[in-house]
């Protein structure tokens, strides 16, 4: 069932767009990442959801029905922030029952669920706590804890771990991640981090300035990065272009086979991309499809990796060789490009305006 | 956050310690002692060092009806009442917009707003005379409280704007989303989060109605009397005992507020961030 829709929203802030026609349906008791850079329109997308700012245009249905005239206060979108955490004169259990008292629960029930609310986010007995009192990590908890407590519709977090030191970020992610799932809470959050937006969401919602670029599972965007800058947020910057016919892409450097998957990509002018993980180095007698042959530009060893730079033709690519890979710069190397990872990606470089709208319609359509 | 709450004793140099204790001293607690014996004073002359003889005649006059020490001391405190209740009402919303948006015009707001410090208030009031006339708002409370506003609104924006600055909107945001409407977000939320500065900003615009000489004498017309209008003649006409008694009830509630407002300031040092605009 979907909870939350967002039929073509946008927002302007005076002459600048903060948001482009997004589309998007959350579905109940899933975890959606908003991901992108800052200024991308991910908190801007949020606060409308909340009721905080409203849309420009489009509109925004909770289970089905349009809420933009319904006050931020009545809708059960309940906002986490980054800073500014806690209520500073409340101890923990006000903090806590804030929303419960909002909604003239008696002191009782709100206790009780107070109580409750806070072994389930690991922090029994701490009621009469002041904010001032809690570490970074405990406030963290009391702000969610808070924002769980009245059974939201959907649960919102800007930055949720951003403010975090990188061991408790981890024990949080997985704090929210196992609340999230045991209470079926449908959440959205806000992140810059492909790497926990990876880790914490079912779906991810990767925006570039205000539009939205692809939406899917996380492993998508490793195998089928929709663009050039898609692939590239996610640290894949190997691309080729091409002449693409049928299921074989003509390079300057040979004929590539690709899975033909989708009816939507013609022929005519292509980019392939393979991820740096997914190249692997073969030797000179191979007689596999997809071989091409590289130059070796530069050699950084990671000690689980060794970092290869090489240039395809006059194309730079990363490849990620085994850690005892030995070579010089100016050696010639040969890659093979499984044909099961190469995948093809619109070129946003050239793109203009128009494309990237022909993109996102596509992407819509696809949702 | 974690941390302790400081000890700011331990931060300031003994010099500035001693500097601040010797400063209180001087201009402080000296003249105020010289204004409680001079109230007490019957006969003092040259070069006695205390009064020969003591009494309470000043004292009694100023509890007198003729001396119209206590109908000054009624009118000046629900006219500083009033000041500072209408500061509120139109200040808090100005200092909130100030404080947390950005909005075109910004400046030029808050150039005006400092316009009464940098202009002399007898010059504005020499203008706004006409018009209270006009209005028939001249020897009313209302019309003096009106005035009176324009010295205070500056510095109580000034203050408030800069507490509103700091507290930020994601706390009042949160609660918005957590089921408060606006009126329940001010009342659980703002309110007890600017309580402290709204005190300080609130007793600031009280002293500043309390003190205004010139401007109540001019919208006042001299029939609505305040304290120091009443203090004046007696500073003037060379009684001294009299005049130490009522300056001892004039600046009475400037030590209140004064003793109260450090104690808000030393515990919420943010609050001063307001006045580094001055």
């Amino acid at each position: 069932m979907t909870a939350v829709s967002l039929r073509h929203i946008s927002r302007r802030f005076g002459d600048h767009v903060a948001v482009r026609d997004l589309n998007l349906d959350i579905e109940s008791g899933e975890m959606v990442a908003f991901l992108g850079p800052s200024g991308c329109g991910k908190t801007t997308t949020l606060r409308m959801i909340t009721g905080l700012i409203e849309p420009s245009s489009g509109d925004i249905l909770f289970d089905g029905e349009s809420v933009l005239s319904t006050p931020t206060e009545r809708r059960g979108a309940v906002m986490v922030f980054q800073k500014h955490l806690l209520f500073p004169t409340m101890n923990v259990a006000q903090n806590v029952g804030f929303g419960l008292k909002m909604a003239r629960v008696s002191r009782e029930e709100t206790a009780e669920r107070v109580k409750e609310i806070l072994e389930l986010v690991d922090l029994p007995g701490l009621e009469d706590r002041k904010a001032h009192e809690l570490s970074g990590g405990q406030q963290q908890r009391v702000a969610l804890a808070r924002a769980l407590i009245v059974r939201p519709k959907v649960l919102l977090l800007d930055e949720p771990l951003a403010n975090l030191d990188a061991n408790l970020r981890i024990t949080m992610r997985h704090l929210i991640r196992s609340i999230q799932k045991e209470m079926g809470i449908t959440a959205i959050f806000v992140t810059h981090d492909q790497e926990e937006a990876v880790m914490l969401a079912d779906r991810v919602a990767l925006m570039f300035d205000g539009v939205l670029q692809q939406v899917g599972a996380p492993d998508e965007f490793f195998r089928t990065p929709r663009t050039t800058g898609v692939a590239r947020f996610f640290r894949n910057g190997n691309f080729l272009r091409g002449h693409r016919r049928g299921s074989t892409i003509h390079t300057d450097v040979g004929p590539i086979e690709i899975v033909s998957t989708s009816e939507t990509v013609e022929d005519g002018p292509s980019v392939l991309t393979v991820r740096p993980e997914e190249v692997r180095l073969v030797n000179e007698e191979t007689d596999q499809e997809n071989v091409v042959p590289a130059v070796v530009t530069s050699l950084i060893y990671m000690g689980s990796h060794t970092q290869l730079t090489v240039t395809i033709g006059d194309t730079p690519w990363q490849i990620q060789a085994p850690a005892a890979f030995q070579a010089r710069n100016g050696d010639t190397v040969r890659l093979l490009l499984p044909r099961g990872h190469v995948s093809i990606v619109a070129d946003d470089d050239t793109a203009t305006t128009g494309s990237a709208e022909a993109t996102l319609a596509e992407g819509s359509a696809v949702l | 956050m974690t941390t302790e709450p400081e000890k700011r004793t331990g931060l300031v140099p003994r010099w500035a310690r001693w500097t601040a204790v010797t400063s209180i001293v001087v201009f402080v607690v000296v003249p105020i002692s010289t204004l409680v014996v001079w109230s007490f004073a019957f006969r003092w002359n040259f070069p006695n060092i205390l009064p020969t003889e003591w009494g309470l005649r000043a004292w009694s006059y100023t509890a007198s009806d003729s001396s119209r020490v206590l109908e000054g001391l009624w009118n000046s405190t629900r006219l500083a009442l009033l000041v500072t209740g209408m500061a509120i009402v139109v200040g808090l919303p100005a200092s909130r917009a100030l404080g947390q948006h950005e909005f075109r015009g910004k400046s030029t707001v808050e150039w005006l707003l400092m316009m009464p410090i940098i202009v002399p208030a007898l010059v504005a009031t020499m203008g706004i005379h006409q018009i209270f006339i006009r209005l028939r708002l001249t020897e009313t409370l209302f019309g003096v409280a009106l005035v009176h506003l324009i010295p205070a609104i500056p510095y109580f924006v000034l203050v408030m704007a800069s507490v509103f600055a700091n507290y930020g909107t994601a706390l009042e945001e949160t609660a918005r989303t957590l089921g408060a409407n606006r009126y329940r977000v001010f009342r659980y939320v703002t309110l007890p989060a600017i309580s402290s500065g709204l005190l300080v900003a609130s007793m600031f615009t009280f002293l500043i109605s309390w003190g205004q000489y010139v401007t109540t004498l001019l919208i006042g017309g001299g029939t609505f009397v305040t304290l120091p209008l009443v203090l004046f003649p007696f500073l003037s006409g060379g009684n001294n005992s009299t005049a130490a008694a009522i300056s001892l009830v004039f600046v009475a509630p400037a030590i209140v507020v004064l003793v109260l407002t450090s104690r808000q300031l030393s515990r919420d040092s943010a609050l001063m961030g307001g006045f580094g605009k001055l």
